[in-house]
């Protein structure tokens, strides 16, 4: 299981090397994301500073949606999907190879983007740690959940479309905890603020995980 | 076909369903129909559904009394509780465990799934009607049509949730293919509903004084009250499991209907031809206007 | 049992229906085809050789009958069948942003196959030089199946699925093809080939059965050629081939399943 997940996590991550999807569209995309928020909440950088976490939350939200649609992409064309399910991997292997490379695109987008919220929405950032712990398991989960739902969406042509329908309410509790860990590590408040969110996030990161190691199988035999 | 020229008339019941008559083409299967047992139940169910909510609009409307601090607002009593039980818990809990009985390969049949998918269907009707409710009882209470309370959010999540699974369902595919997807997607969103609820929980705790059946409605709740509202809740439930039995024998036919489709075109496509020649060679007084003969030369 | 020192056969279909939505892809195929056999697999187009193919890879399920493969059933041992089974099909399974040879390596090492065989399979099929290092989008459809047929000739698996291997190929890939069939069956793999036309493959197959319609309607023995006389095929299985003018033994079940006879007309040409 482990060596598949390594062997589709490099296999992956060398093609994002080379289409440079993530890092030249998915990357800026987040930026002008972040542009528009601030079109939308006016120059006052106080509002801004305010909603720097849930902004920044949701800026991640709209590309994991993206990064999933790519890492779906790279497996539809040419039959690689057969061909992936032809030479016996397992499952398992490849449901947590491809979150693994989904995870590490998302991780540098996020601290592009962590960069591009300090800078742009001037939020001043006491506590860093949790900022990474909450970024971390925060990824695990959108990668977790959204490679599943890619796989789940992968054989409809409406993929498109019903991916972020079916996908973004779920990753609501990744939302509401990262954006609440935020505003504690914000506010520079006790880190036990956050703690309660932190385990929700582990809580929800372990259910999607086992989830989609036991049954990645079945739904790709199904898609 | 040619023995249909003579036996089979043009107009009557089997021109008329193609599947019934002598142009049928022999693999159409007949439609699903419940035996006369279940179809009894069902309009049993419809009626007590039926009178149980007219008795409960009647007392609700005309026999209790109007609350002291709510006034005529707390009629709304009998009603949005009883359609969020249906909705959040009856609705919710039967998808979800027909979902896993479905999933279980002992359990297995399209069954579960149908029964998963109704019972969907209506909860989201359930489930909207219980935000519209709560709205209209919530403007003059609260001031505002909507509040982000826990409770309000998480149904409206799972309105959501709900029609993601319902957009799925739509997708064209084979039953069986279908029920799978589905029964994984609502798998998946079950999982996530009790972390969902703790975190909407957590993140809005200001509002949790304002939730709708707290300690200033308990004492003032008096006799003929409590049996409407207990009413309200059967009638409520009746009509969950009237519109469920409907949505499933919808559904059934609707699988049929999917499966046969090439089978009754065709059969309509041959009662065409048979209508067509009889029209030709018999050109008698029913045969059709003389337009209709003109256009089949 | 007296047959019970044989090898369970490579391929073991009875009755074998497999659906797509409605459609029948097949409608109750029987075949057996004995370890180190090469079969011809021919028919017209839609008759549901593809279709037999993929559900010996174990991509389609039967939705009734009985298959096995090599021995195992592939819908309780799924990963265990497919890495045991080599299928070229219509597409080529590869990566556009990969270069040939990242495509090879992490086709085999994916099906666990053997890291060293890569760089004889790449020049087997003339994959080489700057060629290797080309990504795989660039490539023409022809190599592109030369880069499916390096990938199957670097795993090497036990049973060989070819869907019409000449489509796409120049003479010269058409030559090596031949030869790596050749080269298969004598290390004692067996090859079921698919094709429409029958002529230029058929001297790779001791074997040709008929499919139409979703069902094995017909089989003929192909005169003793190359193949047979150079594939050292063992003695057991080849007793289990059957002999042209004996329409029961198509059906015969090699293990201990009571024998089904093939349902439908059984053409012999001899």
């Amino acid at each position: 299981m482990w060596r598949d997940a390594a062997l589709v996590a490099g296999k992956d991550l060398r093609i994002e090397g080379r289409s440079r999807v993530a890092l030249s569209q998915v990357a800026p995309f987040g930026i002008v994301a972040l542009v528009l928020f601030a079109f939308a909440l006016g120059p006052d950088r106080e509002t801004m500073a305010k909603g720097a976490p849930g902004l920044f939350w949701v800026a991640v939200l709209f590309c994991t949606v993206l990064a999933i649609q790519r890492s779906v992409s790279v497996e539809s064309s040419d039959g690689a999907r057969d061909g992936l399910r032809l030479s016996g991997i397992d499952p398992a292997g490849l449901y947590l190879g491809k979150a693994v490379a989904v995870a590490a695109q998302l991780i540098v987008l996020e601290a592009l983007l962590a960069v591009g919220v300090v800078l742009l929405y001037g939020a001043h950032i006491e506590v860093p740690w949790m900022i990474a712990v909450s970024c971390l398991l925060g990824t695990i989960g959108l990668a977790a959940t959204g490679t599943l739902y890619g796989a789940l969406s992968s054989g409809l042509r409406v993929r498109e479309t019903l991916l972020p329908f079916l996908l973004l309410p779920i990753a609501a509790p990744v939302l509401l905890a990262g954006t609440r860990i935020w505003q504690a590590a914000m506010a520079g408040g006790t880190p036990s603020d956050g703690t309660q969110w932190l385990r929700l996030l582990v809580v929800f990161d372990a259910v999607y995980l086992a989830v989609g190691v036991v049954l990645f199988g079945p739904i790709q035999e199904t898609a | 076909m040619t023995h249909d020229l003579t036996t089979t008339p043009l107009e009557g019941p089997a021109a008329a369903h193609p599947y019934s008559g002598a142009a049928t083409n022999t693999r159409v299967s007949p439609p699903p129909s419940p035996s006369t047992t279940a179809r009894r139940t069902e309009h049993i169910i419809g009626l007590l559904a039926l009178v149980g909510t007219a008795a409960t609009v009647w007392l609700g409307i005309w026999v209790t009394p109007p609350d002291k601090v709510q006034g005529d607002l707390v009629r709304l009593v009998y009603i949005h509780p009883g359609v969020a039980w249906v909705a959040l818990y009856l609705a919710f809990g039967l998808a979800a465990v027909s979902t896993l009985l479905y999933l279980w390969p002992r359990t297995r049949s399209l069954f579960w799934d149908r029964l998963a998918a109704a019972a969907v269907e209506v909860g989201v009707i359930f489930n909207i009607c219980t935000l519209v409710s709560g709205s209209i009882w919530g403007k003059p209470t609260w001031g505002v049509w909507w509040a982000w309370d826990a409770r309000l959010t998480s149904t409206a999540v799972l309105l959501v949730l709900f029609l993601g699974y319902m957009a799925l369902r739509r997708v064209p595919a084979e039953p069986e293919v279908r029920a799978r997807r589905s029964a994984f997607v609502a798998l998946f969103a079950a999982i996530d509903i009790p972390i969902i609820h703790f975190s909407v929980d957590w993140w809005n705790t200001l509002h949790q004084g304002a939730t709708v059946l707290n300690a200033n409605l308990s004492p003032t709740i008096h006799g003929s009250m409590a049996w409407t509202l207990l009413l309200g809740f059967v009638a409520l439930t009746l009509v969950f499991v009237w519109m469920l039995l409907v949505r499933y024998r919808i559904g059934a036919i609707e699988d049929w209907l999917a499966a046969n489709e090439l089978d009754l075109a065709l059969a309509e496509r041959q009662a065409e031809g048979v209508a067509a020649s009889r029209v030709a060679s018999d050109p008698g007084p029913a045969g059709g206007s003389p337009t209709d003969r003109v256009g089949v030369a | 049992m007296a047959p019970a020192a044989l090898p369970p056969p490579a391929v073991s279909l009875r009755d074998a229906v497999a659906l797509s939505g409605r459609f029948p892809l097949l409608a109750g195929v029987d075949l057996d085809v004995a370890v180190g056999e090469t079969v011809l697999v021919e028919g017209p187009n839609g008759a549901g050789k593809t279709s037999l193919l993929r559900v010996c890879a174990g991509l389609v399920p039967l939705a009734s009958g009985h298959l096995s493969i090599l021995g195992l059933d592939p819908t309780r041992n799924r990963v265990g069948v497919r890495r045991r089974v080599g299928l070229l099909s219509h597409a080529s399974h590869l990566y556009d942003d990969l270069t040939v040879r990242e495509n090879v390596r992490f086709a085999v090492r994916a099906a666990g196959g053997d890291v060293a065989r890569i760089d004889p399979a790449l020049e087997r099929w003339g994959l080489v030089g700057r060629l290797a290092k080309t990504s795989a989008g660039k490539l023409s459809a022809g190599q592109r199946r030369r880069v499916a047929l390096a990938v199957l000739t670097a795993r090497w698996p036990e049973l060989w699925l070819l869907d019409e291997p000449h489509a796409g190929l120049d003479a010269s890939a058409r030559l090596l093809l031949d030869q790596a069939v050749r080269d298969a069956a004598a290390s004692g793999v067996t090859v079921l080939i698919a094709s429409h036309e029958s002529g230029p493959v058929e001297d790779l197959a001791g074997r040709a059965v008929t499919v139409t319609g979703g069902r094995v309607t017909g089989q003929r023995t192909l005169a003793p050629t190359a193949a047979t006389a150079t594939s050292p095929i063992p003695a057991a299985p080849t007793s289990a081939v059957p002999p042209a003018g004996d329409p029961q033994a198509v059906g015969r079940v090699v293990g201990q399943d009571a024998p089904t006879p093939v349902k439908g007309p059984v053409a012999h040409v001899a």
